[in-house]
């Protein structure tokens, strides 16, 4: 197992770098130019073209992507070019926000979603079981903004329960810190809950259909626990999968989700820095996403032998 | 390790993690009066030399102090200076510093700070560039007192330092002001009424001030940036929120309790809420323009540039940008009207009903030869948004052929910068907006310029309007300046460098529980009070 993980972590270095260079490529031929940016609306060409040349923007590509690897060599991201700040506290500053965002609607998630999962496929084919996959088609259909808008139209300025916007650490207290993060985790995850909801109702189903399903009913064993210790369990992989593969879903969504409750995450990080064309920004975080959806993804491999001893590295 | 042992580690993390955040106190500060406002945009820069950029503008006026200072009436009224007098010659001017003035690191402001401040911004903007020009010198005659030389008299010497806004002379310390003028300053130290807490900034989210403890402020009471800076509460809070209808629910719900600048479509949900006040605090409002690219047909043509004066009806981008006519007006002026140097003179084609039969005579007297007309446009701007497609739709009407071709922001700064033709990426058309304060006169309106390669973007050459403007520089008494500014602007819309299509007001939203907001062209934070 040892020698499956590093080789699969030497095989993150290798994505990283593909990754590292295509973004680089790409910003480089994209249209827009940070010294515009930087120099404001009443600019002449003169000022923009002196920053051109205190950011050594004017340099040949090779030039340019040899200097940031080189920096990166040593653990430097860069610097923000409006900023001035280094990218890594940049990235620091923002990923508390992010991760309780992404860590909270995985667990709303999941939370809500198996159950859901497992009642509509040990009730296949009743009303319940409609009523789930139609609240599941709901979820997919409903795009996050809308939700998130709704959420706040009706808690935060309605009724007055939760905050409509900001972010408080998890250091100045848990209570101010979820409250927070409630509507926020509600609005991204209601996608993820319709997701594992039908994947979990889909595999339940199937394993439902097992013969050893049958043997432990027909042994008289109750119904919980046949669902439960017998068919969620051999059900668990495609689930955890399906939960892999969405991190990349919460990724995007957190963008959405963070511009909407004002949270200050990576995801608005993201986009400030591509509309104001902070390369350095851009770069370092696209490598951190690249970095954190492939690591997630070895985390998914290697829970598959905890549900299933069968598996081994 | 057993799975049920790791399922069980887990756990226990957990419930130490969340047994630690429960068990610890809430930091936040007792009895403190917080301003939470939202601003019209993220700061990013906190060079406000190196940008032009408002935010960094008004962040500006948080944290430094300037020697002088333009008042509601448009006097130059002294801000950190004490006492200044001209010789009689008019070349020498001695400007003493108050007393009590101090660095946010503690150190006095000295005459040193200030020559090295002036000097600095006077490389970079246009105003300051021209006092530059006759500076025969700056000196130190000690701590308190400092001398300009002129080589020759410049009647708009005071003006210049109290220019209101971008760039504003903002005094520094030496050692910062002696950065280089395109290199942004890192640090943020001024002697100004609030003090920047850099450890708290959040790029892209929150922005903190505390008030400053040592500042001395005027005894006159505030006008505009001018008078008595007297804070009235201990900590400002900037929360970038860019969604507007999230900044509209936080305002309404009091978890802010000012919205810098609203979009019009959300002025009715905000003016139903009784806590909540819709003003107009921005007497100067801003003025929409329609940019032309000079070095390529057909607005190369003055012509054609001609015709759209008599097809642009200003009230239907009053309408597309501000919403309603109570949100702005039509402007016919270079210089922004409710300004001393305002007026009409010259802006006939631009006034009463259009006239399409008269722009399609001088299109065809031009000798338009269906050339494209591209016009760069930036969605995510809506004051820049809404002007494109008025503009792609006039020229339709018009005959013309005209592409719209639809981008964001950052694109349009770079494209613009372009002298490349149609078919390599350029371009014939482009729209903005600045604030009121830009655009007053012909040494701040750079827009106007016709000094081609070093003229703002579409490089228009015009040598008289260049005569002119200098002219306007050389008057003496606000009698000539009017004549000499009318001068300017009757060559302007004959020329046509730029035109204007609309002065609009994007008005400010704060709860009732504040009073004591400043009524000014630029966001100004002292005199706020909170209840």
């Amino acid at each position: 197992m040892i020698a499956y993980v590093i080789r699969r972590l030497l095989s993150t270095v290798v994505v990283m770098a593909v990754v590292a260079f295509v973004v680089f490529s790409l910003l480089y031929l994209t249209p827009g130019d940070p010294a515009a940016v930087i120099a404001g609306d009443i600019a002449t060409d003169e000022d923009i073209h002196r920053i051109h040349e205190r950011l050594g923007l004017d340099d040949p590509f090779v030039v340019q992507f040899g200097r940031w690897v080189a920096a990166l060599a040593h653990g430097d991201l860069g610097t923000s070019i409006f900023t001035n700040l280094p990218v890594t506290q940049l990235i620091g500053q923002r990923i508390e926000p992010t991760v309780s965002l992404t860590l909270c609607t995985l667990v709303v998630s999941i939370a809500v979603a198996l159950p859901l999962g497992v009642l509509a496929s040990a009730k296949a084919g009743t009303w319940l079981d409609r009523a789930v996959m139609a609240f599941s088609v709901l979820g997919f259909s409903v795009p996050v903004f809308v939700l998130a808008y709704i959420l706040i139209l009706t808690f935060s300025v309605q009724l007055d329960w939760l905050p409509v916007q900001g972010y408080r650490n998890f250091r100045d207290g848990a209570w101010e810190w979820l409250r927070h993060l409630i509507l926020p985790s509600i609005a991204l995850g209601t996608v993820y809950v319709a997701l594992i909801t039908r994947i979990t109702r889909a595999s339940m189903l199937e394993v439902l259909a097992q013969d050893y399903v049958r043997t432990a009913q027909a042994k008289g064993l109750a119904p919980g626990e046949v669902l439960i210790s017998h068919a969620l369990k051999n059900a668990a992989i495609p689930v955890m999968t399906i939960i892999g593969i969405g991190v990349a879903l919460l990724i995007s969504g957190a963008i959405v989700t963070e511009t909407v409750f004002a949270l200050p995450g990576i995801g608005r990080l993201t986009v400030d820095a591509i509309l104001r064309r902070d390369y350095p920004i851009i770069q370092g975080v696209t490598l951190i996403f690249s970095a954190v959806y492939v690591l997630v993804n070895l985390a998914v491999d290697l829970s598959y032998a905890l549900f299933d001893p069968r598996i081994r590295y | 390790m057993t799975r049920r042992a790791v399922f069980r580690s887990i756990a226990v993390i957990g419930a130490l993690l969340l047994g630690t955040a429960l068990g610890a106190p809430a930091a936040l500060a007792q009895g403190q009066k917080v301003l939470k406002f939202i601003p019209q945009a993220d700061l990013r820069i906190l060079d406000p030399i190196t940008t032009t950029a408002y935010i960094t503008r008004n962040h500006g006026y948080m944290i430094y102090d300037t020697l002088f200072a333009i008042d509601a009436k448009f006097q130059v009224q002294p801000q950190m200076v004490d006492k200044y007098e001209m010789s009689k010659d008019q070349l020498t001017y001695t400007f003493t510093l108050r007393d009590g003035l101090k660095f946010h690191d503690g150190q006095p402001v000295r005459s040193n700070d200030c020559i090295a401040s002036i000097e600095r911004w006077a490389k970079r903007d246009a105003l300051g560039q021209k006092l530059a020009e006759v500076t025969q010198g700056w000196k130190a005659v000690d701590d308190k007192t400092f001398t300009l030389t002129l080589k020759r008299p410049f009647p708009l010497a005071l003006e210049a330092l109290a220019k209101p806004s971008s760039n504003v002379p903002f005094i520094m310390p030496e050692r910062i002001a002696k950065t280089d003028a395109s290199t942004n300053i890192t640090e943020a130290i001024g002697s100004g009424p609030f003090k920047f807490v850099k450890e708290e900034w959040v790029p892209g989210s929150k922005v903190v001030y505390v008030k400053n403890t040592d500042y001395v402020p005027r005894k006159e009471p505030p006008s505009w940036a001018a008078g008595g800076k007297v804070v009235k509460v201990d900590r400002v809070e900037w929360i970038y929120i860019p969604d507007s209808a999230t900044a509209a629910a936080a305002l309404n719900a009091g978890e802010v309790d000012w919205w810098e600048q609203m979009p019009p479509d959300l002025i009715p949900l905000l003016a139903k809420n009784k806590s909540v006040k819709v003003e107009n605090i921005d007497p100067l409002g801003s003025m929409g323009l329609l940019r032309f690219n000079f070095l390529y047909p057909p607005f190369n043509n003055v012509k054609m540039r001609q015709a759209l004066l008599y097809v642009i009806d200003q009230s239907d981008y009053v309408l597309g940008i501000a919403g309603s006519m109570k949100n702005g007006r039509t402007c016919y002026s270079y210089f922004t009207c409710g300004t001393p140097l305002s007026s009409e003179v010259g802006a006939a084609p631009m006034k009463g009903k259009r006239d399409f039969e008269k722009a399609k005579e001088l299109i065809k007297e031009s000798g338009y030869k269906g050339e494209k007309i591209v016009i760069i446009d930036a969605t995510d701007q809506p004051i820049v948004h809404s002007q494109s497609l008025l503009t792609g739709e006039t020229l339709r009407k018009l005959g013309l052929n005209v592409e719209v071709q639809a981008g964001d922001w950052g694109t349009l700064i770079t494209r613009r910068s372009s002298k490349e033709p149609i078919d390599k990426g350029g371009w014939s058309i482009f729209h903005t907006w600045l604030v009121g304060p830009d655009l007053t006169n012909p040494a701040v309106n750079f827009a106007i310029r016709g000094s081609g390669d070093k003229a703002w973007f579409g490089w228009p050459t015009d040598a008289k309007l260049e005569e002119l403007r200098d002219a306007w520089f050389a008057a003496t008494d606000p009698a000539s300046s009017k004549k000499a500014a009318d001068a300017v602007q009757a060559r302007a819309f004959e020329f046509v460098p730029y035109i204007p299509t609309a002065q609009f007001i994007l008005p400010t939203a704060y709860r009732t529980n504040l009073s004591g907001v400043i009524i000014a062209p630029m966001t100004l934070m002292w005199n706020v009070e909170k209840h």
